[in-house]
């Protein structure tokens, strides 16, 4: 079975428009999290999110293309140019390379727009773009377009799981010889009026900060972004000799086939379990766990119980980057894989920001507020989806 | 709206979610005890806020609701009066 190595990584989200300044934010453990902006906000009952600020399309794209792209597509084609750039990798590729992006949402503000025009507005008709421009498919298939990738391409669907379904699965086409380089990841825009007001009907964000596994944490908090990773072969990358920046160790998923939203630790630990059998390693091989860390109640304690359950109740230094970087829902795994890589590359645990004090429901050991130093062998990214889906990847040191 | 219509209007409406008839929700019963789901509850939470025309201050992840106490229906009827009060003519 062939290996298969990162040489690439790209994003953007409320934290940084490129991986440089997002692993300057991890380093100094900033907060992406304010107040929204967008239009009808003031009829929101929870009006703080993680948004990319500012995003000026143009500045990044070719604007007679803009058109033809929803913000989650935009998101997917930055964060991919600098993944493709960052690897070294342009076109040429043909069918041995591919494109797996996750998103949960997918074009939801094409939605909201055509809604509010032909609803709101009383129009009858929109843009004739709107197909192309809101299906899921269009981050894995403008990449596609854009870089000459016509091998596997397609999109996933498992909401807040979707980036870490679409990267496992672009390790498993590499391994199985479909093609020698992936672009996988994820990308979201779900930061408009109906994104936040479907959310708030769950009565699960914070009104305040995202505050996983501290006590006093009152929700997620919603964040906008796209993560792109350079899946490749590591014949390939060596061949080339592209700069390896860590292995894409090993991959599970399960389902806990109970209920619709709430989470069951015993799901999350089969896969935590069988991501490390893939991978080869054991428990003590785990320096660091990205956790899926969403900061509700629910999934706190469910996650908490599973790590102590898979770690033998020694849990390895855990956080969750997604009190900087907000749920990015279906982008978030991909955003966390690259927290994992700047683990393994700089030494560096990214801090849970925003931690108030310990939780007995959460008896993990949580990295608060500071990074910590560490030389780490090999990490676990979680990520636990509403549907009751588990997807979990190890990354390891080179 | 009269205290007993606020109770007749909440306890309909758990007892939808319940699958209940209305008889069977008693005007003092704990929500714990009917065993209604995290669904549920936000489910009904709705209903009541389209029922009433308010909006309730209700965040799962607070365990202690600081701001509406959904533990039982005479807390959930007592909550919804004040929230009937305050609501801008």
């Amino acid at each position: 079975m062939r290996r298969v190595v990162v040489t690439g990584l790209g994003t953007v989200n409320a934290l940084a428009l490129d991986v440089s300044g997002t692993f300057a934010a991890f380093r100094e453990g900033k907060c992406g999290i304010g107040q929204l902006g967008f239009r009808d906000a003031d009829r929101l009952a929870i009006r703080i999110g993680a948004a990319i600020g500012d995003w000026t399309p143009e500045r990044h794209l070719p604007p007679a293309d803009l058109s033809l792209y929803d913000r989650v597509t935009q998101y997917a084609l930055v964060a991919g140019q600098e993944a493709m750039m960052m690897a070294g990798l342009s076109s040429g590729l043909g069918e041995r390379g591919g494109v797996i992006i996750g998103t949960a949402a997918g074009g939801i503000g094409t939605w909201e727009e055509s809604y509010r025009a032909v609803f709101a507005a009383g129009k009858n008709r929109v843009s004739p773009l709107v197909v192309p421009r809101l299906m899921h498919n269009a981050p894995a298939s403008q990449l596609s377009i854009r870089y000459g990738l016509q091998g596997p391409v397609l999109a996933v669907a498992s909401a807040c799981a979707s980036a870490n379904h679409a990267m496992g699965l672009a390790l498993q086409q590499i391994r199985m010889g479909a093609a020698d380089v992936m672009l996988a990841g994820g990308s979201e825009a779900m930061l408009c009026f109906g994104g936040v007001k479907a959310w708030e009907g769950l009565r699960v964000l914070a009104p305040d900060a995202c505050r996983p596994f501290s006590l006093g944490r009152k929700g997620m908090v919603i964040g906008d972004g796209a993560g792109v990773l350079v899946f490749e072969a590591e014949d390939h990358a060596r061949a080339r000799g592209a700069r390896i920046l860590a292995e894409v160790a090993g991959f599970a998923m399960t389902a806990d086939a109970g209920d619709i939203v709430a989470p069951d630790p015993e799901g999350a630990a089969r896969a935590m379990r069988a991501a490390l059998r893939d991978a080869g390693l054991s428990p003590h091989d785990i320096g660091y766990i990205n956790a899926h860390g969403t900061g509700t109640l629910a999934n706190d304690r469910s996650e908490s119980a599973a790590i102590l359950a898979v770690f033998g109740g020694a849990s390895p230094p855990v956080s969750s980057t997604k009190s900087m970087h907000g749920h990015a829902i279906g982008a978030t795994g991909a955003l966390e894989a690259i927290a994992c890589i700047q683990a393994l590359t700089e030494d560096i645990l990214p801090p849970t920001i925003g931690y108030l004090a310990p939780d007995p429901d959460c008896a993990v050991d949580v990295v608060v507020q500071q990074p910590r130093k560490a030389r780490v062998g090999a990490v676990l990214s979680n990520a636990f989806a509403f549907g009751g889906l588990n997807a979990v990847l190890a990354f390891r040191r080179p | 709206m009269t205290r007993a219509e606020i109770e007749k209007a909440v306890i309909a409406i758990l007892a939808k979610q319940l699958l209940l008839a209305p008889g069977e929700v008693s005007a003092d019963a704990r929500v714990d005890d009917l065993g209604l789901d995290s669904l549920g509850k936000v489910e009904a939470i709705f209903a009541m806020e389209e029922e009433f025309g308010i909006s309730v201050p209700f965040n799962a992840n607070e365990p202690d609701q600081p701001d509406f106490d959904f533990s039982s229906v005479p807390s959930i009827v007592l909550g919804i009066e004040r929230l009937i009060v305050q609501k801008p003519a």
